[in-house]
């Protein structure tokens, strides 16, 4: 396996943090905006956009976000760059509580947080001419650049593959691809320490995507940057990411290493999201039965579901999966999942086997042979388990729905 | 179905000298060009293919590089009546089922549009009427070929949502465009294209504004629905991945013309056109190892007012310097056989190329 240029150990970073350290820490983070009504604009409800995560990004590294649209990926990126105000939970960056820090607090942090935008049409201002837009966080943060502003500008310009010429154009004079550039390097202006790119290439055609991707890598091993990259599209964040959150419903169900992830992933919605990309292959194309179809939508986040959110899709639903919530936790080093019946790993409620209704109709979109698939993977990863800890029993948690243990979990089937 | 196309030959007689083809929808030299202030905006210049019933063409390109347009020709919404602001020009010939469309009487053409070629947009919100309960909008297009009355056509509504995969199809007909999600919206554009079982179905980025999930139901249901109806089906798309799934023949799209054009297999394993490199060398892709760096393709796409001379791709390509005479700067390559039903527009030589991709590009991916 090849070693990504990003990791590599000759990554410089700016500041304080060694490469490595822990840039930012979130815990329990929560944003929740509430619905109004009425006369009296009375609150009666919320949309639990982000509903309580903790994660943390280390210095030089690179870590992808990826869900569907409504999981909540993007308020994420605007709470931990702070333009918006959290709920509740702690946002640190280099180790100082910055969760509720006011306009004057946040300004000298601007400098080491920047963030790249999805639309390269709608964040770039039309009246200025991309000399100012990019020269702006040093007029905002009142420095001035060895050899002056416009000097830096046109460095930028040139670090950023844009001809420094173009100093005196308008945004509209540019390609979409060429905006993105620019908004990179307003975001590069400051040195920032942390990057947060907000679906930084979906906006943008493939060829020039792949060129906008290969200057994000580069960027980061020359000035040895930090990246938080929020994207839906699964091959992208594989690409860039070191490790990488898998988000649904507010919540992170998965968060790993890029290897472990992609090689064995573990909650089943992480597995069902990757079996959806249509691979650019067409010896593949009967090859359906790999696929594993999700039913429906996702639930609404005014109402999330009780117990792990995504029981009402899931094919491994079981009765602890609507009461208890599973919590985050490390399963292997390195990778840590939220689920009661993980993917390619020992169960973690083998007790309970009763697979809800809903479960069996999913099951039903799911091909045999992917069931029996992981059946084998979590039997032979249990098995493995039950024999380093020599425990006697049977620890398989295949057993068959008729099978169903009945004292703990009574079938409740609606 | 029949008895249009019987009404129709007659309005559809050839006007050229070419005699009428024997595929089901034949595109023989198709051009729109729009007049604007800046200069003739060359959308298609010069595009040519044939499709069966029950087979899939896959068209990809670039945004700009005439795939929509191409579409929207087909179905004759081009068309510069004399109410139409839009002047486009258009040139070549259309065939569907041996009618001619681009000469044909607009009248024949609307009475085509939505019974024998069907479309599905890109974006189902602004494709749906909001003021109109999806049934409305399905009865009317059902009752527009179809002399029921409302009733029968709404049972019919019913029937097709609940084939698309809607849950409560007799509940949901009556609801909104706006209380349905993306996917859903998506489901019942298809619903209201299959109503009159079209014989050729046009899908314009059909699953670009919808979720990775939603995308796989979206493909797997026009992919059954191709089976159960035998139709022709264009997809549009600049997703290789989605091309992959469904297409049995694949057509890329370059500055309004086509660079190469194919059986899937081949355009994927023995592409011979630049271009096709370059668009799957810069894909990052699940199904692979890691690969250490994407390879993009250099610069932006072409101006359409301003198409290079030559070869279109040439100042990007990277092998422009290679063919004598400076012939990728002068002389518009045309598509020439590079295998069987496999053809590329390219002036390197096939075995240049067959060289390039086995040694230098396949390689790397």
């Amino acid at each position: 396996m090849s070693i990504p240029a990003q990791s590599e150990g000759t990554v410089i970073t700016k500041g304080d943090a060694a490469p490595g350290e822990i840039l930012l820490k979130v815990s329990g983070l929560q944003k929740h905006f509430p619905i109004r009504k009425g006369l009296l604009q009375r609150q009666v409800g919320a949309v639990r956009a982000v509903d309580g995560i903790d994660f943390e990004v280390r210095a030089g590294e690179t870590l992808g976000v990826v869900g569907e649209s409504g999981c909540g990926k993007s308020t994420m990126g605007r709470l931990i760059t702070r333009l918006l105000e959290p709920t509740a939970g702690t946002v640190e960056f280099e180790g100082k509580d910055i969760t509720h820090l006011g306009v004057s607090g946040m300004r000298p942090l601007r400098r080491d947080v920047q963030m790249i935008f999805q639309d390269p049409y709608s964040s770039l201002n039309p009246r200025h001419t991309i000399g100012t837009i990019i020269g702006a966080p040093f007029r905002l943060q009142g420095v001035t650049p060895e050899g002056g502003i416009k000097k830096e500008v046109q460095r930028l310009l040139s670090v950023v593959g844009l001809n420094p010429e173009h100093y005196n154009r308008y945004p509209h004079e540019f390609s979409g691809g060429q905006r993105q550039r620019i908004g990179i390097a307003r975001a590069l202006a400051l040195n920032p320490k942390l990057v947060v790119a907000d679906e930084p290439v979906s906006a943008l055609d493939v060829s020039i995507q792949a060129q906008v991707v290969n200057l994000l890598d580069d960027l980061q091993q020359e000035l040895g940057l930090t990246y938080v990259i929020i994207a839906h599209d699964l091959s992208v964040v594989r690409h860039v990411s070191d490790r990488i959150a898998v988000m649904y419903l507010g919540k992170i169900v998965e968060l790993a290493d890029r290897e472990s992830l992609y090689k064995a992933p573990m909650h089943p919605y992480t597995k069902a999201l990757m079996s959806a990309v249509p691979i650019p292959d067409p010896r593949r194309k009967n090859a359906k039965s790999e696929r594993i179809l999700l039913k429906g939508d996702v639930p609404s986040p005014i109402s999330p579901p009780s117990g792990c959110r995504f029981h009402t899709r899931c094919w491994k639903a079981t009765q602890i999966c609507t009461t208890t919530e599973p919590p985050l936790i490390e399963l292997k080093p390195g990778q840590r999942v939220a689920c009661h019946h993980p993917e390619n790993f020992e169960d973690q409620a083998p007790q309970d086997t009763v697979l809800l209704s809903v479960a069996k109709e999913a099951a039903e979109l799911v091909s045999d042979e992917v069931l029996a698939e992981s059946a084998e993977t979590s039997a032979a990863v249990a098995a493995e388990v039950a024999a380093e800890v020599e425990v006697a029993e049977d620890a398989a948690p295949e057993a068959s729905e008729d099978e169903a243990s009945e004292d703990e979990a009574p079938a409740k089937e609606k | 179905m029949t008895e249009l196309s019987k009404t129709g030959a007659a309005v559809g007689e050839p006007t050229g000298t070419s005699p009428a083809p024997t595929a089901f929808l034949e595109v023989r030299d198709l051009k729109v060009h729009f007049p604007t202030d800046d200069g003739l905006v060359k959308s298609v210049d010069g595009l040519s293919f044939q499709l069966e019933k029950g087979k899939t063409l896959g068209i990809v390109g670039e945004s700009g590089s005439g795939k929509s347009v191409t579409s929207l020709g087909i179905m004759g919404l081009h068309t510069a009546g004399q109410y139409g602001r839009r002047k486009a020009q258009i040139s070549g010939e259309i065939w569907l089922d041996g009618t001619e469309l681009l000469s044909a009487d607009p009248d024949q053409v609307r009475r085509l549009r939505g019974r024998e070629m069907a479309m599905i947009f890109q974006d189902p919100l602004s494709a749906l009427h909001p003021y109109f309960t999806i049934g409305h909008q399905i009865v009317e297009a059902y009752r527009v070929h179809h002399n029921v009355d409302k009733k029968v056509a709404k049972r019919r509504a019913v029937e097709m949502l609940d084939r698309v995969g809607i849950p409560q199809p007799d509940k949901r007909v009556d609801s909104y465009p706006h209380e349905f999600s993306g996917g859903m919206r998506q489901r019942a554009m298809i619903a209201m294209a299959l109503v009159n079982n079209p014989e050729l179905l046009i899908a314009d980025e059909p699953t670009t504004a919808l979720d990775v999930t939603v995308q796989a139901q979206i493909l797997d249901l026009i992919r059954d629905l191709q089976k159960e109806f035998g139709s022709a089906v264009i997809i549009i798309t600049h997703d290789l991945g989605v091309v992959a799934e469904l297409s049995d023949d694949i057509l890329v799209m370059y500055g309004g013309r086509c660079v190469e054009r194919g059986p899937a297999e081949k355009v994927f394993y023995e592409p011979r056109h630049p271009y096709t490199w370059g668009l799957l060398g810069s894909m990052p892709r699940l199904d692979r190892e890691q690969q250490e760096r994407l390879i993009p393709v250099k610069g932006s796409p072409p101006s359409l007012i301003n198409i290079p001379s030559g070869c279109a791709f040439n100042p990007r390509c990277p092998y422009a310097d290679i063919p004598k005479d400076d012939l990728t700067r002068t002389v518009r390559p045309e598509l020439a056989e590079v295998g069987s039903q496999h053809w590329a527009a390219c002036h390197m030589t096939t075995e240049q190329r067959e060289r390039i991709w086995t040694e230098e590009i396949a390689p790397k991916l």
